[in-house]
């Protein structure tokens, strides 16, 4: 099977488990669920170019994400600017902004650059919190329902089918962007930096790239998160959210953009799933993030292809 | 003015002192394995809660602090044994994600092992202050200098003077090469987790009496000190330090003079500020990279 059917067969994979999941669901809850599902996993694919594809770490992302929910919030409710336009403007800023502090920040290395991305993040997330007279402070705001073209989306259902359509274009336009010479640049980025820029790579530009990328698509869930939620707090731009964000990428499996959906998907899950045993839902999260990091290093799902392939292999 | 300034320089002294212990925790980690151990503030918080409930429960203070330093020094030998020594040879990233999940799974038996109040320790010398030029101090922060002091010194001869200090610093400079002449690499970097798990225990226990604890006292705890060895530049003792003070002492300064609001920003601040020009910290040596 070459990459351009694999590559169809996942997205219509995808799209037909969008499409049919609906038919389990008993009440509204579910889509509530798996709009917040979706949502993830939009963003986790935006993340996954940086960490898995261009091998550079950010624990800040969730900054971006708070950034683009507060920018639709503050445009549409001070200003009366139409919902899609405080999401591309707002968008438009988050992209500039990751522009500027990626140009200097991804000079970094490793540790070096998941503390100046955490920083960034932290930052961010204590601003929204103290700026109280323009985002309501730690209260939080409220914020209108998304409209178009005299279309509003409201109800958990209609989330679920706009959210759906949104990850499918996703994937679409990521699995487009990893086949392309600037996908293959990224890989040979992650390979080996200096071997990149000896081929001609323009290394820095093609990381400050991707950062930018990755930051807009948290930016442009972020204010759709917004709309749908109809109330925002800072803390969806704290330390912990970046932190849950570059897990979802990671335990689903890095540069494999299917992986991260299902991260996404299955971390988003899991407290649902957990609220039963309340008590323990930290020392279980904490003890799963470890279990599948130890014995499956690579990720669920490469890990999960990597012992189909051997077992095929076997026969 | 004067007075009010030195007020400030106390508390961020105090506070960096912390950092400071934060910081070589993380840099000895470092050294040993090339991990950044998220989990290094959920050792203070480990380190002052168990001594705050073991002495609400009665036990002797002296007792309570060595259990308590036994305690977070177990937790470090396990979580370099069952967590970090079988995933040696994972991306930077995936190691990353372990500690972080070590550090939420602490997090979350402390909650249930203790609860989710704040606990205090009694000041070991008594809380009335005393006055330095119109500023007051307090006997507590005393001992918070006196007890990293003493830690550092001690430090400073146990990797200069001893065998087992320098078979694990040979380790840090070439793991492959200290194998060779014989040092038990494995040893040593069950050493270096217990050593930089009692380093935080150390500083939570002393800090605790002036801050308090809970179970999530650790989250920002252990990022400060992650700024701090970062900002000395990673892997360097000294430069852990004097990244600690820096941080501390900026935080109470920007906190009295501008806005207290801000005082947890500030450590993030200089940070990218320092990244921007020296991107290996102050005193972090060059790195190259091998193709």
């Amino acid at each position: 099977m070459n990459f351009k059917t694999a590559r169809t067969g996942g997205l219509a994979l995808l799209a037909i488990v969008i499409a049919a999941a609906p038919i389990g669901f008993s009440n509204s809850y579910y889509y509530d669920v798996g709009v917040n599902a979706m949502f993830n996993a939009i963003v986790c694919v935006g993340l996954n170019l940086l960490i898995g594809y261009a091998g550079q770490i950010s624990l800040g992302h969730a900054g971006f994400f708070a950034l683009g929910a507060y920018g639709s919030a503050l445009m549409t409710t001070n200003y009366g600017i139409p919902p899609i336009g405080a999401m591309v403007l707002s968008a438009a800023v988050v992209g500039l902004l990751a522009f500027l502090v990626g140009r200097p920040i991804l000079k970094l290395k490793g540790h070096y650059l998941a503390m100046a991305t955490l920083g960034i993040g932290i930052i961010i997330h204590i601003v929204l919190k103290t700026e109280s007279k323009i985002t309501g402070g730690p209260d939080g705001m409220s914020v209108d329902n998304f409209s178009l073209l005299g279309v509003t989306v409201m109800g958990d259902r209609m989330w679920y089918w706009v959210a759906g359509g949104l990850l499918v274009l996703t994937v679409w336009l990521a699995l487009n962007l990893i086949d392309s010479p600037v996908g293959r640049a990224l890989r040979a980025v992650h390979g080996s930096e200096v071997g990149a820029e000896v081929v001609g790579v323009d290394t820095s530009s093609y990381k400050v790239l991707v950062f930018v990328v990755s930051a807009m698509f948290a930016s442009v869930v972020g204010s759709l998160f917004a709309h749908k939620n109809g109330f925002i707090t800072p803390d969806i731009g704290s330390f912990f959210h970046s932190v849950e964000l570059v897990t979802m990428v990671v335990l689903g499996g890095m540069a494999s953009v299917f992986g991260a959906l299902i991260g996404a998907v299955i971390l988003t899950l899991l407290p649902q799933v957990l609220a039963a045993v309340e008590q323990y839902e930290a020392m279980i999260l904490g003890a799963i993030m470890m279990g599948t990091m130890i014995f499956m290093p690579k990720g669920l799902l490469p890990s999960i292809v990597a012992s189909l392939k051997r077992r095929g292999a076997g026969k | 003015m004067f007075a009010a300034f030195l007020q400030y320089l106390f508390s961020g002294l105090t506070s960096g002192a912390i950092y400071a212990l934060a910081g070589l925790g993380f840099a000895i980690i470092y050294n040993a394995s090339h991990v950044i151990n998220f989990a290094q503030g959920e050792f203070i918080m480990i380190g002052g809660m168990a001594s705050a409930t073991l002495v609400a429960a009665g036990v002797p203070m002296p007792l309570a602090i060595t259990l308590a330093m036994i305690i977070s020094m177990a937790v470090g030998v396990a979580l370099e044994k069952f967590a970090i020594e079988p995933a040696r040879n994972a991306d930077v990233v995936t190691i990353i994600i372990i500690t972080i999940g070590a550090s939420i799974f602490m997090r979350g038996a402390a909650q249930i092992i203790w609860d989710k109040e704040f606990h205090s320790l009694p000041a070991f010398s008594g809380e009335i202050p005393i006055a330095v030029l119109g500023a007051t101090l307090m006997p507590q922060s005393l001992w918070v200098f006196g007890v990293a002091a003493v830690v550092i010194v001690a430090l400073w001869w146990f990797f200069n003077r001893t065998m087992f200090g320098k078979a694990m610093l040979a380790t840090s400079h070439n793991r492959l090469a200290a194998q060779l002449v014989g040092v038990g690499v494995k040893k040593v970097l069950l050493a270096s987790f217990a050593l930089s798990a009692l380093l935080g225990a150390v500083g939570g226990i002393v800090v605790t009496p002036i801050t308090f604890t809970n179970y999530e006292a650790g989250i920002m705890l252990g990022l400060k000190g992650f700024s701090a060895a970062v900002l000395g530049g990673l892997g360097n003792g000294g430069g852990a330090i004097v990244g600690g003070l820096i941080v501390g002492i900026a935080e109470a300064l920007a906190s009295g003079y501008l806005s207290s609001a801000y005082k947890d920003a500030i450590a993030f601040v200089i940070i990218l500020f320092v990244l921007f020009f020296m991107p290996n910290g102050l005193f972090g040596k060059r790195g190259t990279d091998r193709v």
